[in-house]
């Protein structure tokens, strides 16, 4: 816990709580945009060092694991996404590795960062409490991070859905389908539009719901005393696998609905 | 909580994240790995074609063996034969030889003991003549009788 005054519905408001600047809708997110952008430059400068060296002789470790990664999303791209397409793969990897670094935020224990944070703002002047410094580490579990994605996803789904089978085409598959009459085209349309909507909505809600239910978990942990040691552990192990399972669900889910978007049915 | 501007900046950097990755980060590191995964391929190729031709090699060295070995049986065959030939020539010529030059003794023996012999019969015929002269210089003419003392000679 960060400080005895605090009761336990403070500690976990004040830890789900976002740095903030500005008023209303452009209001920006200090924190997430921070943690973000810094881990997604990470992983490009990190995975730009092997690209720039790399070459068919024996390859270092650092470049056996990247590729490992880098095949192994490739191997799912191919296995999903029949066709040649020069931004699926490179799209994949980036949601794969970014949203897995960005998840493994969470495993870093959860009052390390916003405490630092805390006391470094107090110390430089800004707040007059330490308590008014807000700072969440995990940008997965910022709506805005998981509906950017989504909805970047969602704008590709339709560009591909025109590219490939032209504006009639899909106006077409939203109209038509599933019950092909001129009668039903509105109902078509409802239920079609509902199933295209569900994709970034769900997408985003389930990396979402996922690793704000695993953050605020490991909030409830960090106030038992002694015993977190052991339960924090242990929720840890397990998070483990959410984190990654996440990435690899959002990475398949995007690779299928752009495969989808770019097929005839 | 809440929907803000955030939303825009992060879709912002995920765009600039995807465009990065696309451009200077996929193409290098997978076109490596296909090269790689080329020249693995290649060199296991290579390696098996090597172990076929060697075993092709091994299986020709075999055969020219057993051919070289063939031929130096035939060859040791036939150099025992033309030995075997060669000494059953000169052992016949060894005996015609022999037997020629045998013969030859004989005849020159013979012409020898001939010529011996007429010079002995000349001898003894001048001798007899010579002893026949001493007897008849007392007894007979020696023309009267010279017939006689001939026939003998001609006798002996």
């Amino acid at each position: 816990m960060v400080s005895g005054e605090q009761t336990p519905t403070q500690y976990i408001q004040h830890h789900l709580q976002n740095w903030t600047v500005g008023e209303g809708f452009w209001a920006v997110n200090v924190d997430t945009i921070f943690w973000s952008v810094l881990l997604g430059v990470l992983f490009l400068w990190s995975f730009r060092r092997v690209a720039k060296k790399s070459s068919a002789g024996v390859p270092g470790k650092w470049q056996c694991f990247v590729e490992m990664i880098v095949e192994f999303v490739d191997n799912s791209v191919k296995e999903s996404f029949h066709g040649k397409d020069k931004l699926i793969a490179p799209l994949a990897l980036t949601i794969f590795v970014w949203i897995f670094l960005m998840n493994l935020m969470d495993l870093v224990p959860v009052d390390w960062l916003p405490t630092a944070a805390m006391y470094t703002g107090y110390w430089l002047g800004f707040v007059d409490d330490p308590h008014d410094v807000y700072f969440k580490v995990v940008p997965t579990t910022d709506l805005n991070t998981t509906f950017a994605l989504s909805l970047s996803v969602f704008a590709l789904i339709i560009i591909y859905s025109i590219k490939y089978k032209g504006l009639k085409g899909f106006t077409k598959e939203l109209t038509l389908n599933p019950f092909n009459h001129w009668s039903l085209i509105p109902v078509n349309f409802v239920l079609e539009s509902i199933t295209l909507l569900a994709k970034p909505a769900s997408l985003a809600l389930r990396l979402f719901g996922n690793l704000y239910a695993g953050e605020l978990i490991f909030i409830l942990i960090a106030m038992i005393g002694f015993w977190q040691l052991p339960a924090h552990f242990a929720w840890a192990v397990f998070h483990i696998l959410v984190i990654v399972l996440q990435a690899f669900i959002f990475m398949m889910l995007t690779i299928v609905y752009l495969s989808m978007a770019s097929s005839e049915h | 909580m809440d929907i803000n501007a955030t939303i825009i900046g992060q879709s912002i950097a995920f765009a600039v994240f995807v465009w990065f990755c696309m451009k200077f980060v996929w193409p290098p590191i997978i076109n490596a790995i296909e090269e790689r995964q080329k020249k693995i391929a290649d060199g296991l190729n290579a390696g098996e074609r090597a172990q076929k031709d060697l075993e092709k090699a091994q299986e020709d060295i075999a055969e020219q063996l057993k051919e070289a070995k063939q031929q130096a049986a035939e060859i040791i065959e036939q150099a025992k034969k033309r030995g075997a030939k060669i000494v059953e020539e000169e052992t016949q010529r060894g005996h015609e030889e022999r037997e020629k030059i045998v013969a030859a003794g004989h005849e020159e023996v013979t012409a020898e003991r001939n010529r011996a012999r007429e010079e002995l019969r000349k001898q003894v015929a001048v001798l007899a003549v010579t002893g026949a002269q001493k007897i008849i210089e007392r007894e007979i003419d020696k023309d009267a009788h010279s017939d006689i003392v001939e026939k003998l000679v001609a006798e002996l």
